[in-house]
């Protein structure tokens, strides 16, 4: 049994003027860690919303550990924690004071279930007496993982817990991640960093509301149809202005300090003549190599294909 | 030499005892694309908001655009622009109102707003979008526009503080494009981003730990002298010792 299953599910806003979530359907696998990658209105934190039983969809079924979101929403509640995008806890309740008032509702104490939390709460545990509006970013959002896991739920959903936050604190956060997924938790989170998603057993590419590919990251990388070219000059700038001029060039986008191209024809020549039309635009320090795709090529090439369906 | 637009000496802010800045120093060229990193709570909200005239250093010296930030904070204010994740315009004006309303603050005449207004609604090929409400429009365009609307009064200097935010790939992409074309155009660029692919495409980048700089060169010499494939790395080392974190 699966333990998330969405089954095509819309959500639409004001009078259904504004599609939030449209026609989705995918399965999460227990003990899985999957993501949902996409930018803001990609329908994110709608998806968690209706998971969570906090919001109703238009149309479509979804489930949670086999249970209906809808008929058995009391049932659900006590069997998920959920981590929102916004920072929710009460900001004049202490440390201590939020995660025994979370421990309290769900019938439960911190001792209980204190194994499931340690590693992370040992982190925050020498500001148990500071009110959690007084805390930095990062303790923020331990403590609210904290207050989430500590009804040892056997689903956590986390929206776009590391959005803002610095390199270092998201590299942290990812190694709790597997901390919990090592527990056996099915842990469904959400990330507008392309980079994350690597990350993930599975992930779901979603764009204005709909899912554009699920898979294993590896696998998204391997079905990228076409060879990936990087390259880098000098004068950067005009090497993209000079690249997007050649007509065979099919894209051409900025990514770190290389640029990334795909050809139109795609054959195994194209790499010498990248080179030869940037020579003889008299590009100095000029690099072409043929590499690897990431997560985030993928997604740029099925947001440009839609683009492009949708006329 | 190139003009300096942003000269910071020993520039300090202490919060009681706290020293949210800790004698920071650099300059910024004129045109230059200057990217300033940090980790959360390193002190960059705190530096920048006394380079755009908003809060008073406790000590060091700085001007920006050749104006005085302890005397002169007003003149500042009118010769920089400023946009952030945060900021956006007004969501029931549309996106011509929005364009005259922010003119008319900047004092440019309404000559001067109508002219250029019809040139950026034709360069940003929002024609169709011209009268419609801003809360109609998607983030993206949202996103380009407020851009837009920062440099209208052709300001010296911008200041973005993660302009980028939540904003999908191929945005994100298209918004560096009208940050260059900025850049050519002669305004200084001064931004902060959390994407560290977008580290690269700056000039020279600052990276702030604990209210100093722990560095200040252009990407490549900073990949060299850490040894490290790509900023993401060269940032991880500088900022994986912070003492303090916050928002």
């Amino acid at each position: 049994m699966n333990s998330v299953i969405l089954e095509g599910i819309t959500k639409t806003y004001d009078d259904g003027n504004v599609m939030a979530v449209d026609n989705v359907s995918l399965q999460v696998k227990p003990g899985e860690l999957f993501g949902l990658i996409g930018p803001d209105g990609a329908g994110k934190t709608s998806i968690f919303r209706i998971l969570t039983t906090l919001l109703l969809a238009d149309k479509g079924t979804a489930s949670v550990q086999g249970l209906d979101v809808v008929k058995d929403y009391r049932k659900i509640r006590n069997m998920i924690g959920y981590m929102p995008g916004k920072f929710s806890l009460y900001q004049d309740l202490t440390v201590k004071e939020n995660l025994t008032f979370f421990a309290t509702l769900f019938g439960t104490t911190i001792a209980e279930n204190y194994e499931v939390i340690k590693d992370i709460y040992d982190q925050i545990k020498p500001f148990n007496d500071r009110r959690a509006g007084k805390l930095s970013g990062g303790m923020k959002q331990k403590l609210a993982l904290c207050c989430a896991l500590i009804h040892k739920p056997e689903v956590l959903f986390l929206d776009e817990p590391t959005t803002g936050v610095d390199v270092v604190s998201r590299r942290e956060f990812w190694d709790i991640l597997n901390q919990l997924k090592a527990q056996g938790i099915t842990i469904m989170v959400s990330t507008p960093y392309m980079d994350e998603a690597i990350l993930c057993e599975r992930i779901a590419l979603m764009q204005e509301g709909s899912i554009m590919q699920v898979d294993t990251p590896q696998q998204i990388i391997r079905s990228y149809p076409v060879r990936l070219y990087a390259a880098k000059a000098d004068n950067i700038y005009k090497l993209v202005q000079d690249f997007r001029m050649l007509d065979a060039v099919s894209s051409c986008y900025a990514f770190g300090e290389y640029l990334h191209l795909t050809m139109k024809a795609d054959k195994p020549g194209d790499i010498d003549a990248l080179r030869e039309y940037g020579i003889s635009h008299g590009h100095q320090g000029l690099e072409v190599k043929e590499i690897e795709p990431g997560i985030e090529d993928t997604f740029i090439r099925l947001m440009n294909r839609k683009a492009q369906t949708n006329g | 030499m190139a003009e300096q637009v942003i000269i910071c000496k020993d520039l300090t802010k202490r919060f009681g005892d706290f020293m949210a800045v800790n004698k920071i120093s650099f300059e910024v060229n004129r045109g230059e694309i200057f990217g300033f990193l940090g980790a959360n709570g390193a002190g960059k909200t705190t530096a920048m908001r006394i380079l755009c005239g908003l809060s008073y250093p406790t000590s060091g010296a700085a001007t920006v655009a050749g104006f005085d930030v302890y005397k002169q904070q007003e003149s500042i204010k009118r010769n920089i622009g400023y946009m952030s994740q945060k900021f956006s315009l007004y969501e029931n004006l549309t996106v011509l109102e929005n364009i005259e309303f922010y003119g008319g603050v900047y004092g440019l005449s309404r000559k001067t707003i109508r002219s250029r207004s019809d040139e950026l609604i034709n360069q940003l090929g929002l024609q169709q979008e011209a009268r419609k409400l801003v809360g109609e429009l998607p983030l993206g365009w949202k996103q380009k526009l407020a851009f837009s609307v920062a440099i209208f009064h052709q300001p010296q200097i911008v200041f973005l503080d993660e302009p980028t935010g939540g904003v999908d790939p191929v945005t994100r992409r298209q918004f560096w494009d009208m940050i260059y074309a900025a850049a050519a155009s002669g305004i200084t660029v001064f931004v902060t981003t959390h994407y560290m692919d977008e580290a690269e495409y700056c000039n020279r980048v600052t990276i702030m730990v604990d209210g100093k700089i722990e560095a200040l060169d252009a990407p490549q010499a900073l990949k060299a002298r850490f040894q490290a494939n790509n900023m993401e790395e060269v940032f991880y080392q500088l900022a994986r010792g912070a003492k303090r974190s916050s928002d």
